[in-house]
């Protein structure tokens, strides 16, 4: 059997780190290969070397049995290679359409022909059943969307060796499920994919075979069929691995954060209120969960308990305290963590080291100021103890800079920052995105024992796996409404899945 | 013995890899590649003076020992502080091109402050007009700060707008104040003016004055300011990623800005220690922005931001600008020498693009050592 993709001993090493450690991986044509490791394990660095965004230090390449060089990304376009980034790489303030043809835009004597690549994309987005609206600014939608432009993208430049850097993180369920459809699709017309994902069903669900890193390092690489899912994380972790939450009933007490009436527009002229008249309370000693399909309204819910965006009308009291009007900064004093949807968007400062970005909530607390004068010492120490608690791994520490760090260890990062603040109300979006399975069993852990210190959780979240695991109570959110409750003992996925697609609704007080 | 090398050797690279060095490195390296291409310059403008024009550029700031030096720091005072400006601005993501602007309205309130305020002692009157000259700096950049903040328009644009709105106010305030000397179309003197301080004795017949000593303050103050400070933390932070700041707690607008404030006051602080040092400096009606705010940019960039770098750019282009001087012993007009020296200025503005390659040579040669490394072990 011939190989369209062979990778061999491949080795880089950045300051302070190897991310690879001779690594081999060998993709068949026409087959879904999935890349499984734990946070940092040095998936993402691979894939960037086969993209051509990084130079390996050692090891050899070859595509379809030539020995090829990849310097740049635009080398590996013409050899036919597309990728979606785990972090998308698309100009926010350019259209869809605009982001799709940029860089291999049709011109006629210099001038940009969008007419025909409009065509081209629409007919490949029904193909597909992309669905995405081609004039739709990139800044304007949600990240499930973003992601199908991405895809569209490599669509459209007609590669034939797909790359998709975690894919399905930012994906619900059912975006998922015709994810894999499309996946399935574009492997059966002979194109070779390379999947990288933390989400074990979803490997045994799509892939052919498996190879897995650990700490750079090359483990194995296995047939899918022939291998069980806590066998691969077994291999993936070095240890096995709990799936299932275990957690004792909620205690609920009072209320810490009571919504009323709560709607918002996002501009004024807006027709439809992207919150409507949303009710409820989250109590002391619950993990509340927000459950709905991407944008329905629950970015700008969390952005409204946050302070990051004001309200139209409404109240939201906190400890019994009104804070309707208050600023995001007192909110945060008075008690609520944000873990943000969006982690390059709102939660890091990419520049800063991580020990910099690990006090971003607190900076200015006398932990770690004295008359204005940051703390060095006290920074680092912080930064010290919280990479030893949440295992972030990275190159250099506390200095290394936080843009060079893995997606799942950025995650940790912000997760770390907010939890130890200790808050009476933690609103966590979507937190374990993006996390290997040993980190989501940690950082679940945590959220429930920050429940069962008597604090408030909400959390919004896309996976159904995560709300049913993890909740103590669910409320579907759809259209910017709140159309059910449920326990999640006496409710199932399909149920949910009725009422988050606005199919089914009841009166909720 | 063999163990002691290596290891010192390892501390060698370690030292060689550090970001300090490499940014201290690059800029030596865009400062080589300037000069080699001023010589170019100085070839075609006159080939059989190019060398010994070359040598007066560069001893041209020790030529009169002392004397020569203090004039070099009186020089380097203003460019010092419009290049703390720009660079101030730059780390909090902003782009001060209004430093122009802002040094032209920071020098004409220092002198009318100066020439005029006779209420108060002329012993102090100095810090008063410093203070005015700073202030309306300030309020120089506070208009792009407000329309960049609440508006979001683009702080460049502005800026370049007060820079003009600067120079046709000042031209036409100044017939109208008693601070207008008619006859030769350009301010009075001023009344006080910033003390020697002790340092004519150690730089003797020099211009020198205590404007140095304040630049030298500004230099850490501003260094404190961005690394060691909440204030600092806050403004860097809202500066790479104004969503981050925000979502942090931090009051974003009021960010950008006392950032323009703050780099508009150093600016304005510029015109007012230009102009108040006692060495004859006078503002000219004409409609020309002064040359001071525009070289900011180039020191900041030769400087890569970082107010230690700012200092010792400021210092080398205003010595370079008195070695300019003495080339005129050899037949090059003051037009040539401009000209000269504006290249290497703007050859050395490249030192970033020098970081870069720096930064790639490295890495290739660590992936050869690397490969030798894996080859022996073979
Ligand atoms: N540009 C870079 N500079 C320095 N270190 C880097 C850089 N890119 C990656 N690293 C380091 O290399 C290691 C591997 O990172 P990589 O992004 O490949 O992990 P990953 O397997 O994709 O993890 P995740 O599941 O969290 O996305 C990490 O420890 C990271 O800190
Ligand atoms: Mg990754």
């Amino acid at each position: 059997m011939d190989y369209i993709i062979e990778m061999l001993n491949i080795t880089k090493t950045f300051p302070g780190i190897i991310a690879n450690d001779s690594v081999n991986l060998l993709v068949k044509k026409g087959e879904i290969h999935a890349l499984l490791g734990e946070n940092g394990a040095g998936k993402s660095t691979l894939m960037s070397i086969l993209f051509g965004m990084y130079q390996p230090d050692k090891g050899e390449i070859k595509i379809n049995g030539q020995p090829v060089k990849i310097k740049d990304p635009n080398d590996a376009n013409r050899l036919g290679i597309g990728m979606v980034h785990q972090h998308f790489k698309l100009v926010g303030n350019f259209s869809v359409l605009e982001n799709i043809v940029l860089g291999a835009e049709d011109t006629k004597m210099g001038v940009l022909q969008l007419k025909e690549a409009r065509e081209k994309v629409m007919e490949l987005s029904t193909q597909y059943r992309l669905m995405v609206d081609p004039d739709s600014k990139i800044d304007d939608i949600t990240v499930g969307m973003q992601q199908r432009v991405e895809i569209l993208k490599m669509i459209y430049r007609d590669n034939d060796i797909l790359i998709f850097d975690e894919p399905t993180a930012v994906l619900t369920p059912q975006e998922i499920e015709e994810l894999i459809k499309i996946m399935r699709k574009l492997a059966q017309e002979g194109k070779s994919i390379i999947f990288i994902t933390h989400k074990l069903n979803e490997i045994k669900q799509v892939a052919d075979r498996c190879t897995i890193l650990r700490k750079g390092k090359y483990i194995d690489t296995v047939d899918v069929s022939k291998t069980t899912a806590e066998e691969m994380s077994e291999m993936m972790v070095g240890r096995k691995v709990q799936l299932q939450v275990s957690k004792e009933d909620a205690n609920p007490g009072e209320a810490v954060l009571s919504v009323k009436d709560l709607c918002l527009k996002t501009n004024k002229n807006a027709q439809k209120n992207k919150l409507n008249n949303v009710t409820f309370d989250v109590k002391k000693g619950e993990i509340l969960c927000i459950a709905g399909i991407d944008g329905n309204g629950q970015t700008e819910l969390a952005y409204a308990l946050s302070g990051i965006m004001p309200i139209s009308s409404g109240t939201v009291t906190l400890n019994g305290e009104d804070i309707s009007k208050a600023s995001i900064r007192s909110r945060s004093v008075k008690g609520i963590s944000h873990i943000p949807q969006d982690r390059h968007k709102d939660g890091l400062v990419l520049e800063y080291s991580l020990e910099e970005n690990l006090i971003l909530q607190e900076y200015f607390t006398p932990k770690f100021q004295k008359k204005g004068l940051l703390q060095f010492d006290k920074i680092r120490e912080n930064a010290t103890k919280l990479i030893e608690q949440f295992d972030i791994r990275s190159g250099q520490g506390p200095i290394t800079t936080v843009r060079s760090m893995s997606g799942g260890n950025q995650q940790k990062a912000i997760i770390a920052r907010e939890i130890t603040k200790d808050p009476d109300l933690l609103i966590a979006v979507q937190p374990t995105r993006g996390l290997d399975v040993g980190a989501i069993e940690y950082i679940h852990s945590k959220i429930v024992e920050q429940r069962d210190n008597g604090k408030a959780v909400l959390l919004i979240s896309l996976e159904l796996d995560e709300v049913m695991n993890l909740s103590d109570r669910i409320l579907v959110i759809y259209e910017g409404e709140i159309v059910g409750e449920f326990d999640p003992k006496q409710v199932d996925v399909k149920e949910l899945g009725l009422y988050m697609a606005g199919s089914k609704k009841m009166e909720v007080k | 013995m063999q163990k002691k090398t290596s290891n010192l050797h390892a501390k060698f690279n370690a030292f060689v890899s550090t970001e300090g060095f490499k940014s201290f490195a690059s800029s030596i390296m865009a400062i080589i590649f300037g000069l080699a291409v001023g010589f170019v310059m100085l070839i075609f403008a006159n080939s059989k003076y190019a060398f010994d024009g070359l040598i007066a550029l560069l001893t041209g700031g020790f030529a009169d020992g002392m004397k020569s030096l203090g004039n070099v720091f009186y020089l380097a005072t203003p460019i010092i502080m419009t290049g703390l400006s720009v660079g101030f601005a730059f780390k909090t993501g902003l782009f001060n091109i209004g430093g122009s602007g802002q040094y032209l309205v920071g020098a004409f309130v220092g002198i009318y402050i100066s020439a005029t305020w006779t209420f108060i002692p002329s012993s102090v009157l100095w810090i008063v007009a410093l203070a005015g000259s700073a202030l309306a700096g300030a309020l120089w950049a506070f208009v792009p700060g407000l329309l960049k903040a609440t508006r979001n328009v683009n702080e460049v644009i502005t800026a370049i707008m007060m820079n003009y709105i600067g120079v046709y106010l000042v031209n036409h305030l100044i017939p109208l104040s008693p601070i207008y000397d008619s006859t030769r179309n350009q301010t009075v003197p001023p009344r006080s003016y910033i003390p020697r301080a002790g340092l004519d004795l150690i730089f003797p017949d020099s211009s020198i004055s205590a404007s140095i000593l304040i630049a030298i303050a500004c230099v850490v103050i501003v260094y404190i300011v961005l690394n060691k400070t909440t204030f600092g933390y806050e403004l860097k932070a809202c500066g790479y990623n104004q969503n981050a700041g925000k979502y942090a707690g931090i009051n974003e607008k009021k960010c950008i800005i006392l950032s323009m404030v703050i780099a508009g006051a150093l600016s304005g602080l510029a015109g007012g220690l230009a102009h108040l040092a006692n060495t004859g400096k006078y503002i000219s009606v004409v409609d020309v922005l002064p040359q001071d705010g525009f070289d900011g940019i180039a020191v900041a960039l030769l400087g890569l931001s970082n107010p230690g770098g700012i200092f010792l750019a400021g210092t080398f282009i205003a010595y370079l600008r008195q070695g300019g001087f003495f080339m005129q012993r050899y037949g090059y007009v003051t037009e040539v020498i401009n000209i000269i020296i504006a290249t290497i200025i703007y050859c050395s503005a490249f030192s970033a693009a020098f970081k870069n390659i720096l930064t790639k040579i490295k890495s290739k040669k660590n992936n050869k050592e690397q490969k030798k490394v894996a080859g022996e072990e073979k």
